[in-house]
């Protein structure tokens, strides 16, 4: 329960950075497929559920104790267009880049296969 | 505990008290809080050692230093520097015994903690099963020499160094 | 400048081999990120919002050439090809992998550099005046003071695990461009008035963050000759009675402000008397060896006015305004200290692309001895200029968009990188300092206006130096949008004073007109020639708090 107490409200994703890159990730899965960590913010998978945010807990220790990620936590979000965004703008950010280099980051694109380059 | 000196790991001859009644333990290692106590009962032949908390100053310690051979500095984190000073204090007073930290201290502090004059490290179980021997004995010679001097073996100083050099560069020039 | 022996380069190179292991003991789990956390901190690795971040230690300010063209290829090649220069005269890197990280260490020791204590609880890379060795007002030269600091701090087997991180400055100056008394040590060259002997004042306890302080004198007049040991006294007392049971109240000016300066004075002088001096300070014949390096370099003798600059000044008064606002007098006939500012309107302060580096790195080869400096307010120095060939340099500088007229004015703005960067932040910094700049775009009325120093942090550790700012914004979040708080009457001069607050968090669209609103007051209260910090200090805040609750009237 105290776990429960201290978890933001749902629905939820994780984040994390890369512990050799820095970049941030976001924990995703494919239908059924286990988790992994994606660069890409619109493909993390969103927890609706207790079930899911505990899921993405464990995942989230187990890769801490694993030394693939640092800093990882669940970000509460909203759904706009289809895509996650964190409710808070600190979060936002980390989903985006620096806000006054729009060419940076993954605002533009960067680290994202499916974005278009340039 | 596990425990390191210079060379390595090291057996530790001392038995850890948790009161003053230290019977007939050969060498005797007493928390701060009872060390008058069994100061009073101590043998000839028996040693004592004192495990202190390093928020203690030097002068509440210094007048129990000659009558003990170790003095163990508690590390309640590895962040928390407060020993190294306190060790300086202590070696500066002359006293020779041995000088412990104890506490999750990293291999990257093994070379301070003997500049400042430590002799050993006692570690907890899981700090010394993470950093093996060889990784504190590999970090001991990170540096060959370092700025400070008054600090571990004399001459293993950037300034000594550079005086030896001055006065080296003098006798070729005579 | 200080060139490194075989002792600095060996010790250089030790600490890449030594983080590089410490680099492949964290990922093989020797090392959990809690105790690798300070140890990457120990060599400047941040992790922040979007990336890790290196900052490298520029020590005192100081560069060569041959040095700032190496960062700018460190930029482009690990980086995204631009820095950022910060307030403690170091420079940042935004986006370095940390996979990466002992590659670049190993370039930046190619050039005698390094990022050792650029962050961490231990003595941080010192900083010095920005005119050193050339201001007309100083006394002697501070870098050697540095110089020897920066060498006896580095890897100190006892002060590496102080409470808090630990900031030295040192200024040799009449007039203080180093901010000594907002340091946790500020060092003062100055004579004895009976001996004429050069002696240090010594300052504790000055800081900013949470609980601003000012410096308290410790002692007016230490020898030169017993500086390390006067220091390892400050750092023993410290590093055993700072407190460490909050983080907030761990550095040194708490303890100063707790038991108070004249008592922590008393144990000071204690510890100190208890040294044995010879055994602890650097020979007559080192400090001799570190200061030769900082010897004046060959100028030439010149008229101490040059023609060739009045003609082309008079040929061209934008020119004529540059050299106004971004020169400074220097000690020698002829010469000039030039400062380049790194505040174009609209970009973020201190920035540098690698292609201005490699230009002020051009610029400093072939005009100002191949020297080159990094100020406290995220700008760049030629120290020792010809002032004949200012007309060049302005020329070339503009070709790059680094000819901006603004040094010390309304939009010189100093600007922590704040929340579009860093994972401490509570708000923006740099949108603000943009909006800001873009108000007072126009360089007649920057003029006009005259010193004004803008400092935004983007939270309460004040990197951004916001408390001794003429005017501090300090960016906080308050249910759950950025809020911007406003201070007036800073001084990060001789006369350090810290900043009041006027009045409500204001939403980032309205601190535009809330400067906007505050410069008036001045403008229509000002004496013939009074500056704007010299006005706050005569009429008193009143005023201003009044036009200011009118910008939070308006708002609301």
């Amino acid at each position: 329960m105290a776990a429960q107490a201290k978890r933001v409200p749902l629905p939820a994703i994780l984040l994390a950075n890369d512990l050799l890159d820095g970049d941030v990730v976001f924990a995703s899965a494919d239908a059924a497929g286990p988790l992994a960590w994606t660069r890409d913010p619109a493909l993390a998978l969103v927890a609706n559920d207790d079930a899911a945010a505990e899921q993405l807990e464990g995942f989230a220790a187990a890769e801490l104790r694993g030394n693939k990620v640092v800093d990882a936590y669940l970000v509460d979000i909203a759904i706009e267009s289809g895509s996650p965004v964190p409710r808070h703008f600190r979060e936002r950010f980390k989903t985006l880049g620096p806000s006054n280099r729009p060419d940076l980051g993954k605002q533009a694109g960067e680290g994202i296969a499916s974005a278009p380059k340039g | 505990m596990p425990l390191l000196d210079r060379n390595g790991h090291r057996e530790d001859r001392w038995t850890r008290s948790e009161g003053a009644a230290i019977g007939n333990i050969p060498a005797a290692l007493v928390p701060w809080e009872v060390l008058v106590e069994a100061l009073d009962t101590q043998e000839p032949e028996q040693v004592i050692g004192v495990l202190i908390p390093n928020n203690i100053s030097f002068a509440e310690l210094a007048p129990f230093l000659p009558r003990l051979a170790l003095v163990a500095i508690a590390f309640p984190a590895y962040g928390d520097g407060r020993g190294f000073s306190l060790a300086r204090q202590i070696r500066r007073a002359g006293f020779a015994g041995e000088i412990r930290a104890s506490g999750p201290l990293i291999a990257d502090q093994f070379a301070y903690a003997l500049s400042c004059g430590f002799d050993t490290i006692e570690l907890p179980e899981a700090s010394a099963a993470r950093q093996p021997v060889p990784q504190w004995l590999n970090a001991k010679d990170s540096f060959s020499a370092t700025y400070q001097r008054g600090y571990g073996e004399s001459g293993r100083n950037v300034l000594d160094q550079r005086r030896a050099a001055r006065a080296a560069a003098l006798n070729a020039a005579e | 400048m200080y060139r490194y022996d075989e002792f600095d380069e060996r010790f250089v190179r030790e600490r890449v081999a030594q983080f590089t292991d410490q680099v492949a003991r964290r990922l093989d789990g020797s090392l959990t990120e809690d105790e690798f956390k300070p140890l990457r901190l120990k060599n400047g690795v941040y992790l922040q919002l979007h990336a890790y971040m290196l900052r490298i230690a520029v020590p005192y300010g100081t560069l060569n050439s041959r040095q700032l063209r190496q960062l700018a290829l460190i930029g482009e090649r690990y980086d995204r090809g631009y820095g950022h220069f910060t307030t403690r005269q170091n420079l940042q890197f935004n986006w370095p992998k940390l996979r990466d990280v002992p590659a670049i260490l190993g370039l930046l020791a190619d050039v005698e550099m390094h990022c050792i204590q650029t962050s961490g609880n231990c003595i941080r890379n010192v900083t010095a005046d920005h005119f050193a060795g050339v201001a007309q007002d100083e006394i002697e030269d501070p870098r050697p003071t540095a110089e020897l600091i920066r060498q006896w701090s580095s890897a100190h087997p006892e002060f590496s695990y102080l409470p808090r991180k630990f900031k030295i400055a040192v200024t040799g100056a009449e007039a203080d461009r180093a901010v000594i008394k907002a340091h946790d040590i500020g060092l003062r060259l100055r004579r004895h008035p009976d001996t004429h002997e050069t002696c240090y004042e010594i300052s504790v306890g000055g800081g900013l963050g949470r609980t601003p302080m000012i410096g308290k004198v410790v002692r007016d007049y230490l020898p030169k000759k017993d500086l390390l040991a006067y220091l390892e006294a400050i750092m023993r007392v410290y590093n055993l009675e700072g407190r460490r049971d909050n983080k907030y109240k761990a550095r040194v000016k708490i303890l100063v402000h707790e038991i108070g300066a004249e008592e922590f004075t008393r144990r000071v002088e204690a510890e100190f008397a208890l040294l044995d001096g010879p055994s602890i300070n650097a020979d007559p014949e080192e400090a001799a060896r570190i200061a030769a390096y900082f010897a004046p370099p060959r100028y030439e003798t010149l008229p101490a006015v040059s023609n060739t600059l009045e003609a082309a000044k008079a040929a061209n008064p934008a020119f004529a305004r540059w050299v106004e606002v971004n020169t400074a007098p220097h000690k020698v006939p002829g010469y000039a200290a030039l400062t380049i500012s790194l505040k174009p309107i609209g970009q973020a302060p201190g920035d540098a692309t690698s292609e201005q580096m490699r230009l002020v790195a051009d610029l400093a080869e072939r005009y100002s001895f191949d020297e080159l400096r990094v100020t406290h307010a995220q700008n760049l120095v030629l120290p020792h200029v010809r002032q004949r060939d200012l007309f060049a340099i302005w020329h070339q500088l503009g070709e790059a968009g680094l000819a901006s007229a603004n040094v010390g004015l309304v939009t010189d703005i100093i600007s922590c990188p704040g929340l579009d960067y860093c994972a401490l932040a509570t708000a923006r910094s740099i949108p603000i300092a943009q909006a800001i700049q873009s108000r007072f775009a126009d360089e007649a009325r920057q003029r006009e206006i005259g010193p004004l120093g803008i400092k935004i942090s983007g939270c309460i550790n004040a990197c951004g130096h916001h408390h001794v700012g003429h005017i501090g914004i300090l960016g906080l979040e308050k249910r759950g949008i950025e809020s911007y708080q406003i201070t007036l009457g800073g001084d990060d001069t001789e006369n350090a004073a810290i900043g009041e607050i006027l009045g409500p968090g204001l939403a980032a669209e309205e601190v535009p007109d809330a400067i906007e609103r505050i410069v008036s007051v001045y403008l229509a209260a000002r004496s013939e020639g009074e500056s704007f910090i010299d006005n706050v200090r005569r009429i008193g805040l009143a005023p201003f708090k009044a036009a200011f609750q009118e910008t939070a009237r308006a708002a609301a």
